[in-house]
């Protein structure tokens, strides 16, 4: 399924759940391998987010391209960035989807247009714009999807790339998963205006703002939006309210929120939430859910296994890829 | 052969690039309807349309990242940063992706793309419009960073800049646009080497860019002194032609660098320090070096003029050098 009308069948709705539930066991599994050292760095967790990865993905077509945040495990797998090769990245092997240059917060798949895990706050939406006008210059139809966090609002590539897109009315999703803290700092001590999806309009960008811990909410409004691209309405601002439900990475004490808030946004975990009412509904039985677990449970699995096993680069190619090999 | 000004040879190498390679466009502040803020690029909107000469707002970081972004998508984007004192607002875009994205993505991401910057002083612009920055920028992994300091290399690097797989910048010395000189539009040149300017026997002269004028200017004068001075034309700041650098300095074992950078942590202490290690027992007197004044670049004349390292002050710093 690339674009167009969301079809809630059994085979979507399996989808979904594999795909959430997969970001959820592998981000799991990478707490568990930093507290052993195999993972080092800095690693940021995308659990609680699930829905919006999982959500928008569906929504592009392959040829689309991505541009993420240091915040991209989720990202990547929903586009489908083996969880081999990016578990292989954070154990610094060379096998890693980066060749173990990268870490957790640059993810890089060429195949799957997925422009990165860019770790400067706002860094990435400029190169979204661009991705998105060397698409038009050269006659493609595809669209860009820019992540970022809502903290990237209040850097100034925000205010500019969101001007140059509309300015130049070229095919960029904005993407805001909006989960209240800018690492430690909440929205309303960084913004004089916490609603994000207003600030799109100033720049005369239709903007949407979605429950974020509603995945099927999510993807209806992202399909809406990639249609809109596609259909020539120039870029489209989709701001998903979102929760982190742990750390904002794993140096983090959590002295600016309080327990009750945590715990309140956990009641609201889009994974149970989604599961349960398409059990209810009739689309999954108790015995697909099983089967999603398991199957999860394989590829995380078989993840650790293949980083395990791969191997390190050899430090004699150390000063390799900070040119080209061959010039023309 | 042609006649013709800096400022000509640079627009005729992008209206070359433009009608050689579909995928070339130009974006920057005030490079169509105003015709570049140093004329460079006049007419190229009217002969090639506003989608390939692109007016941008003023907003170096986004559209200095979506030249990169665009240069990852498929095209070869030439984005003029108006001067490099303005190109600080987009340091993040070329530093953190340009000349990074490559080595992160283990390889998988090139950027080619071309930045053009004005750099310099001379023109009574004061602090903000007058820095040299490029020596920062040839501290860089990830870039190569041009100083055409002739017409003929105005014309001619351009084009191998377009077709390096990875980010080059060109910085173009504000007091050379209105330089004229003969140039051939059919030679092509590399990217990769220093030139000698002048051949000489007693000391080599080591510069780049816009002090190049003034290096010829005071080499001579020394010639009318009985002074035999080479000149070393670096061309290409990173990287450095090394080889160059140490040929010329053991050839006539005494150097004097001249850098319109700041002293302190500047291309002249890089380049010093490699002849240092490269050929110290070849030398016959300490390595020298001019730079300009540390001190921000001030607006009345007289107190520009005694910033930048100026011709006579280089003619004396060769005699000292010499021990004259």
């Amino acid at each position: 399924m690339s674009s167009g009308k969301l079809k809630l069948d059994r085979g979507h709705c399996m989808e979904l759940l594999r795909s959430m539930l997969h970001i959820r066991r592998f981000e799991e599994a990478c707490a568990e391998l930093y507290t052993q050292e195999k993972i080092r760095g800095f690693l940021h967790l995308y659990v609680g987010e699930e829905a919006v990865a999982a959500g928008l993905m569906p929504a592009l077509a392959p040829d689309d391209a991505v541009v993420s945040t240091y915040r991209d495990h989720g990202h990547a797998l929903a586009r489908g960035v083996p969880a081999s090769a990016i578990m292989a990245e954070m154990f610094g092997k060379q096998q890693g989807c980066s060749g173990g240059r990268g870490g957790s917060m640059h993810i890089f798949d060429a195949a799957r247009r997925f422009y990165g895990g860019n770790a400067i706050v706002g860094g990435g939406l400029p190169l979204a714009v661009g991705l998105a006008l060397a698409d038009r210059m050269q006659g493609r139809s595809a669209v860009t999807a820019a992540i970022f966090g809502e903290g990237a609002v209040a850097e100034g590539e925000f205010h500019e790339s969101l001007n140059l897109a509309a300015l130049w009315q070229l095919p960029v999703l904005f993407v805001c998963e909006n989960n209240l803290y800018a690492m430690g700092t909440a929205l309303a001590l960084s913004e004089s205006e916490t609603d994000i999806s207003r600030k799109a309009g100033c720049y005369r960008i239709p903007s949407v703002a979605v429950d974020g811990m509603n995945v099927v909410e999510v993807e209806v409004a992202a399909r809406r939006a990639v249609a809109a691209i596609r259909a020539g309405g120039g870029p489209q601002f989709l701001e998903c309210r979102t929760y982190r439900f742990r750390a904002h990475s794993m140096f983090d004490a959590q002295l600016y929120r309080d327990k009750a808030e945590v715990a309140a946004w956990m009641a609201r975990d889009p994974i149970p939430r989604f599961r349960d009412w398409a059990v209810a509904a009739g689309e999954l039985h108790a015995a697909d859910v099983e089967a999603i677990e398991a199957a999860v449970a394989e590829d995380v699995a078989a993840a650790i296994a293949f980083a395990e096993a791969g191997t390190l680069e050899p430090v004699e190619t150390l000063l390799r890829h900070v040119g080209a090999e061959a010039r023309a | 052969m042609t006649m013709m000004s800096y400022r000509e040879a640079m627009r005729a190498a992008l209206r070359a690039a433009l009608l050689a390679d579909e995928r070339v466009f130009l974006m920057g502040e005030d490079v169509g309807h105003y015709g570049g803020c140093y004329a460079v690029s006049k007419g190229l909107l009217a002969e090639f349309g506003p989608e390939r000469i692109r007016d941008t707002p003023l907003s170096e970081s986004a559209f200095t990242g979506a030249g990169i972004g665009a240069a990852l998508g498929g095209m070869r984007p030439i984005v003029e940063l108006m001067t490099c004192n303005f190109s600080l607002l987009a340091l993040d875009q070329i530093l953190n992706n340009a000349a990074t994205l490559r080595h992160m993505s283990g390889g998988q991401f090139g950027v080619p793309l071309v930045i053009r910057m004005a750099t310099g002083g001379g023109r009574q612009l004061a602090a903000q419009h007058s820095h040299s920055l490029e020596g920062w920028y040839a501290h860089i992994p990830g870039l190569r960073v041009l100083a055409p300091a002739t017409v003929q290399d105005a014309r001619a690097m351009l084009a191998p800049a377009l077709a390096d797989p990875d980010p080059v910048l060109i910085f173009e010395h504000i007091m050379l646009y209105n330089a004229v000189a003969e140039a051939d539009e059919t030679l092509a040149l590399d990217i990769d080497h220093a030139a000698i300017r002048r051949a000489g026997t007693d000391i080599s002269l080591i510069t780049y860019g816009g002090s190049l004028a003034k290096v010829l200017a005071a080499a001579e004068q020394l010639a009318g002194e009985g002074i035999s001075a080479e000149v070393l034309d670096l061309r290409v700041l990173r990287p450095l032609d090394e080889a160059a650098i140490l040929a010329t300095a053991a050839k006539t074992r005494r150097v004097l660098i001249v850098d319109e950078g700041w002293r302190s942590g500047s291309l002249a202490a890089e380049i010093m320090a490699r002849i240092i290690e490269g050929c110290f027992w070849e030398l016959d007197a300490p390595p020298a070096r001019l730079c300009s004044a540390e001190v921000p670049v001030p607006y009345a004349a007289h107190l520009e003029a005694a910033a930048l390292p100026g011709i006579e002050a280089i003619v004396a710093a060769a005699r000292q050098a010499l021990g004259r």
